[in-house]
């Protein structure tokens, strides 16, 4: 057996990171294509607001964080979707107050200890049993809500007004959507930390996008993507000697210059063969009488 | 066979039904244009959507739409005219439920639009969507199949793509040739027939699009605006098209109605006269009728 499963720690490790990276993407998938990639980092910094009242007021960090991320998601996507303000200034509203709030109770505690810099920059290798049926529980919630509200995640992340006129009940689905990635954000900052947990929702999303065809294949790649990006970080972590948070971020970034080069050639080997052989069914054959050249 | 002539005043107190194919084929003229009723007759066709004395303002600023009253049949195609700017998007808007008027009723089916939810009876084909640009990883096939959407299916993500619907409404678009494509690789005219056939999949009773034609070239443009003739003639879909190309829009139109905030001008597309179009556009429009159809310069 190799040597990095020999340690109960490690094993944890990998089973919370893999967790995180299933959780992750899932949820990255629809933020990113809404272009709101950066309500992530905002509550990641209202993730880190929860933990040092956490810290201050002796009750379990990641549950105050859980809390605070959530409300906060509820409360951005509230003051997005009324129009009050523009999405962009919400989350620069809720990023920059979180953390003030953040600063002031760290300095009034004892100061900036141990504990708190490992929810900074991670402690997957300190990852507890609590941490590992929290981050279960919200996998099995985030995917029995992917998958039985599908088609609605799908639409919104199209067109919010087609997906209206469709029936879709647009704004349960956008709180819905806010409020389990502020669960999942504070659920993937024990993996990779405070600071770096968007890059996990993000990063193998764009790897995913450049590659996919159909949005079920960009759902299973992103997934992909995250988990192996986590298995190889946790990986020249251990053996490395590295932090595990950084490794497996830097793990992502190449995967997406993977998926990049991949998907250069992939271009350009299609248009060698011209955009026909891409089609199902010859051009000359076609119904459709109006073929006109793509755009891209 | 293809004649031309200049609307002038004098020619405006002819009978303005009489085209010019009825002349040179010495057919019987008559009363009323082709595909539209008489102004006589009663309708009582179903009202499938209706404006009335209805306002909107944006944040309580000038009136975008004042005090606009008309009404759209079941079997119409209703062309809504106007310059850049007019109130035509936001008639639409309201019409659809995404916005509340400040004033007024907008209804759909006979409901007020924001308590309206059997959305199955309506279509809607945007001017833009907000996903593209963004690498949006969906098919032509994937969009589509949001058409069918009927509620809440927990299961939706499991089953199959190729559905007789999305097949058929990929058929009646001509691009079933297409089906596999990204949506994002599609051009701007080809995006919009993926956009109708996803509008068309569940058969709606009653077509909303929005400029749909805007950055599409000519050739693409009359194809276009063939196939939604095509929708509400040979398919009976009621269609509530809003554009600023009168010429194009006149080719299918049943009635019309022209807005610059108000309602300028409502009832048969031939009826519009220069001055109609003078008082839409703001600057004097001579008319030209070409084989029965109404130009502008």
């Amino acid at each position: 057996m190799p040597e990095i499963f020999q340690f109960d720690f490690m094993i944890r490790a990998l089973i919370g990171g893999s967790m995180v990276a299933i959780l992750a993407p899932s949820f990255g998938l629809f933020i990113v294509l809404r272009r709101l990639s950066l309500i992530a980092d905002t509550l990641s910094h209202v993730a880190l607001m929860g933990v040092a009242i956490g810290f201050v007021t002796s009750i379990y960090p990641t549950f105050v964080a859980l809390i605070a991320t959530t409300s906060s998601a509820a409360g951005i996507e509230q003051l997005r979707s009324r129009g009050r303000l523009p999405g962009d200034a919400a989350l620069a509203v809720f990023l920059y107050s979180s953390l003030a709030i953040a600063v002031i109770v760290i300095s009034k505690s004892s100061g900036f200890n141990a504990d708190l810099f490992g929810y900074l920059f991670g402690t997957v290798l300190s990852i507890t049993d609590r941490d590992l049926w929290l981050i279960g529980v919200l996998l099995i919630v985030v995917i029995l809500f992917v998958a039985s509200f599908y088609p609605e995640l799908t639409q919104s992340a199209f067109d919010q007004d087609l997906a209206h006129v469709s029936g879709v009940r647009v704004t349960a689905t956008n709180l819905a959507l806010a409020v389990l990635t502020g669960a999942t954000v504070t659920a993937s900052m024990r993996v990779v930390g405070v600071l770096m947990v968007g890059a996990l929702i993000v990063i193998p999303v764009l790897a995913a996008l450049r590659l996919a065809h159909g949005f079920r294949a960009a759902l299973v790649l992103a997934v992909g993507f995250g988990l192996i990006s986590v298995w190889i970080g946790l990986a020249v972590a251990f053996y490395a000697d590295l932090a595990a948070g950084g490794a497996i971020v830097l793990t992502t970034v190449a995967m997406l210059a993977l998926a990049e080069i991949v998907g250069r050639l992939q271009d350009r080997f299609s248009s060698r063969r011209g955009r026909g052989a891409a089609l199902p069914t010859p051009l000359s054959e076609a119904k459709g009488k109006d073929i006109e050249p793509a755009n891209s | 066979m293809t004649m031309e002539r200049r609307e002038t005043d004098e020619m405006r107190s002819r009978d303005d039904t009489e085209s010019q194919d009825n002349v040179t084929t010495g057919k019987q003229p008559a009363p009323w244009p082709e595909g539209s009723r008489s102004p006589n007759a009663p309708d009582n066709r179903p009202v499938v959507c209706e404006f009335n004395e209805t306002w909107y303002s944006y944040d309580g600023g000038e009136p975008a739409v004042e005090d606009v009253s008309f009404k759209v049949r079941q079997g119409d195609f209703a062309a809504i005219l106007g310059p850049n700017g007019s109130g035509k998007t936001t008639l639409l808007r309201l019409a659809l439920g995404l916005l509340k008027p400040s004033n007024g009723v907008v209804e759909l089916f006979g409901e007020t639009s924001a308590r309206f939810r059997d959305w199955s009876r309506v279509g809607y084909v945007p001017q833009r969507v907000e996903g593209l640009g963004s690498r949006f990883p969906a098919t032509v096939e994937e969009i589509v199949e949001h058409g069918l959407y009927r509620g809440f299916d927990p299961l939706a993500i499991f089953r199959r793509h190729e559905r007789k619907e999305v097949l058929d409404a990929l058929d009646l678009a001509g691009i079933s040739h297409l089906r596999t494509r990204a949506i994002e690789s599609l051009s701007v005219g080809q995006r919009q027939r993926a956009l109708i056939a996803r509008a068309i999949a569940g058969e709606p009773e009653l077509l909303f699009l929005d400029e749909p034609v805007s950055g599409v070239d000519a050739v693409g443009r009359d194809r276009f605006h063939e196939l939604i003739s095509s929708l509400n003639k040979e398919h009976g879909m009621t269609v509530f098209l809003i554009s600023h190309d009168i010429g194009a829009v006149m080719q299918g139109a049943t009635v019309c109605a022209c807005i610059n905030r108000t309602v300028v001008f409502h009832g048969a597309p031939h009826h519009i006269t220069g001055e109609h179009l003078s008082e839409l556009y703001g600057f004097p429009v001579d008319v030209l009728l070409h084989d029965a159809l109404h130009e502008h310069r």
